[in-house]
């Protein structure tokens, strides 16, 4: 749905995006992170046909950027970083602006529809201006989906928001994957990119790693299983070591940490060493390295 | 064509909230039609002498010639000159309304970061500048339109002599107010419009854009000084050229409006 080759982005001397190759499919909700002036929101801009590029190319919804520009701009739904809103409108008819402008059909009907499902219906006919930080936010998805765009960029959707507007936004994204459509989602908020993508792309200026969450915690960290005893010694520390798999073994107090390749199938056979060695287990489970760990671990000294 | 009537109706529904706007736009056409609608009242049946005669012991002859028919008095014929002298102040009217609604009209969605939104969807450049155009340019033409109605009226119940009527409502006046006032409004929208894609504070677009009030005043100026007497051959020609110089200045609104530089420039 979306494909890019080797597209940059100069400012002057800055190079803002420098050669980004990447495909996003249809459906899938990729996770864009990085930080501050990486050049997320330039990518974002190239994308949506906001600006051009400086060298590459790219085709979204299978229209190429440069070329087919007011098909892009039709076919995408964009969330930019500080979304305005005509502030002295009422809600309803800032959305019927940007309803009339996308050439929607049923106007009032989607309107109707994306101000109900987002909670804002009650208050469509206050000035955008009365509206707090989260309900603006809510309108401006509104705004970003009346045309039911293929493609939906979304900007740092949740910055600023309080946490329970943040909630309310988050699941309302996990509500348009479940529609299938396609999210290309700017964001700092790394425990919601962990939640919401399929799949994340770590970008500073040009892309570090592109992959699922789950793997890039094991390419970053690999994979490590906590074994909880009820006492952990240096003799049952021995006997998992035996194991040829077994890797970085650590006692910390009453648990033993193992880094495995395969923990789904290497398990079994840890804990049966462990019984054999004489352990009492308590718990076992995997040991979760947060996204924040990997994506701090790949930024640093880049 | 349905894109610019819902960019002309959003301007609209912006600028008409605010009440300061209103007052802009309706202060100016007021005190232009009340005030020469005054002089008229305060000097009217006033007997003189033939404007053959005296008349030229007031105004330059050529001036008096131009301006007032023979059989007026010198006192009516210097009624003729003063209102004349407020006509050309009137063809501000069509400048300084749609100046002020221009000039914000896109340094304005910049500041309040709506722009990208809007540039994010299928309007092209030329329907969203169309729209701004006439959301700025309808309304001034409206109010000149108007405020020369009513002092039409005004001095058709208020002066008895139906010659000085007429010659205060020379075609030279009809041609400047119906002609030249729309494509002075365009003139002063198209470049306040360039001006505003071009700024980052509202105050320097309103600043800058008023500089198109300048050939009004330098007409203004130059028939008190006597250079010339504005005559409907000269009001014909500065309305062509006004034509050509609009046809001009939206070609290059259109070039100046990068879309890519207003959205990476200003922060």
């Amino acid at each position: 749905m979306i494909h890019t080759e080797n597209l940059t982005k100069k400012f002057g001397e800055l190079m803002a995006v420098e050669s980004l190759s990447l495909d996003v499919a249809e459906g899938e909700v990729f996770g864009f992170l990085g930080p501050n002036g990486a050049g997320k929101t330039t990518t974002v801009r190239m994308l949506t046909s906001l600006i051009g590029p400086a060298a590459g190319m790219a085709t979204v919804a299978g229209f190429t950027i440069g070329q087919q520009d007011t098909e892009i701009r039709r076919t995408v739904g964009v969330l930019t970083e500080t979304p305005g809103m005509y502030d002295n409108l009422s809600a309803e008819y800032n959305l019927r602006i940007f309803a009339e402008l996308y050439e929607v059909k049923d106007v009032k009907g989607q309107i109707e529809k994306y101000l109900k499902m987002l909670g804002l219906y009650e208050r469509r006919l206050d000035a955008a201006g009365t509206f707090s930080k989260g309900m603006k936010q809510k309108l401006a998805i509104a705004r970003a989906l009346l045309h039911e765009p293929r493609v939906l960029f979304l900007d740092e959707p949740t910055a600023g928001l309080d946490p329970e507007a943040a909630h309310l936004v988050r699941e309302f994204i996990a509500e348009l994957k479940k529609e299938g459509r396609t999210i290309f989602l700017c964001t700092h908020n790394l425990d919601e990119a962990d939640h919401l993508c399929d799949r994340i792309g770590v970008f500073k200026s040009h892309l570090l790693v592109v992959d699922t969450p789950a793997n890039l915690r094991a390419s970053v960290f690999g994979r490590k299983v906590v074994f909880h005893l009820r006492l952990a010694d240096e003799k049952i520390a021995s006997a998992i070591r035996s194991l040829e798999f077994a890797r970085d073994v650590r006692i910390m107090e009453n648990r033993v940490v193992v880094s495995l390749d395969n923990p789904e199938i290497q398990n079994p056979e840890v804990v049966r060493v462990l019984v054999n060695a004489g352990a009492d287990i308590q718990f076992v489970g995997e040991l979760r390295h947060s996204l924040e760990d990997v994506y701090l671990q790949l930024v640093k000294g880049v | 064509m349905n894109k610019i009537k819902t960019i002309v109706r959003k301007e609209w529904a912006e600028v008409f909230k605010n009440r300061m706007v209103i007052f802009t736009v309706a202060f100016l056409p007021i005190l232009m039609t009340v005030i020469p609608l005054g002089i008229i009242y305060g000097t009217h049946g006033t007997a003189g002498t033939k404007a053959g005669n005296s008349t030229s012991n007031e105004l330059p002859p050529e001036m008096a010639q131009s301006m007032c028919p023979g059989e007026l008095s010198s006192l009516d014929c210097l009624q003729v000159f003063m209102v004349s002298e407020f006509m050309m102040l009137f063809m501000l009217v069509p400048i300084a309304i749609p100046v002020t609604i221009a000039a914000y009209s896109i340094v304005g969605e910049k500041t309040t970061r709506s722009l990208e939104p809007l540039l994010a969807t299928p309007v092209t450049t030329t329907e969203l500048l169309i729209g701004k155009c006439l959301a700025a340019v309808i309304p001034a033409v409206l109010a000149t339109y108007t405020a020369f109605g009513v002092f039409a009226l005004g001095s058709w119940i208020i002066v008895a002599n139906k010659i000085l009527l007429t010659a205060l409502l020379a075609p030279r006046w009809l041609i400047a107010i119906f002609l030249v006032g729309p494509l002075l409004a365009v003139m002063a929208v198209t470049f306040a419009l360039m001006i505003s894609s071009r700024v980052n504070d509202p105050r320097v677009a309103e600043q800058v854009s008023m500089v198109v009030i300048l050939p009004v005043l330098v007409g203004f100026f130059g028939q008190v000084a006597g250079l010339f007497v504005l005559n409907t051959q000269i009001i014909t020609i500065v309305a062509l050229v006004m034509l050509v110089l609009d046809v001009l200045l939206l070609y290059l609104t259109t070039r100046v409006f990068q879309r890519e530089q207003i959205l990476t420039r200003w922060k």
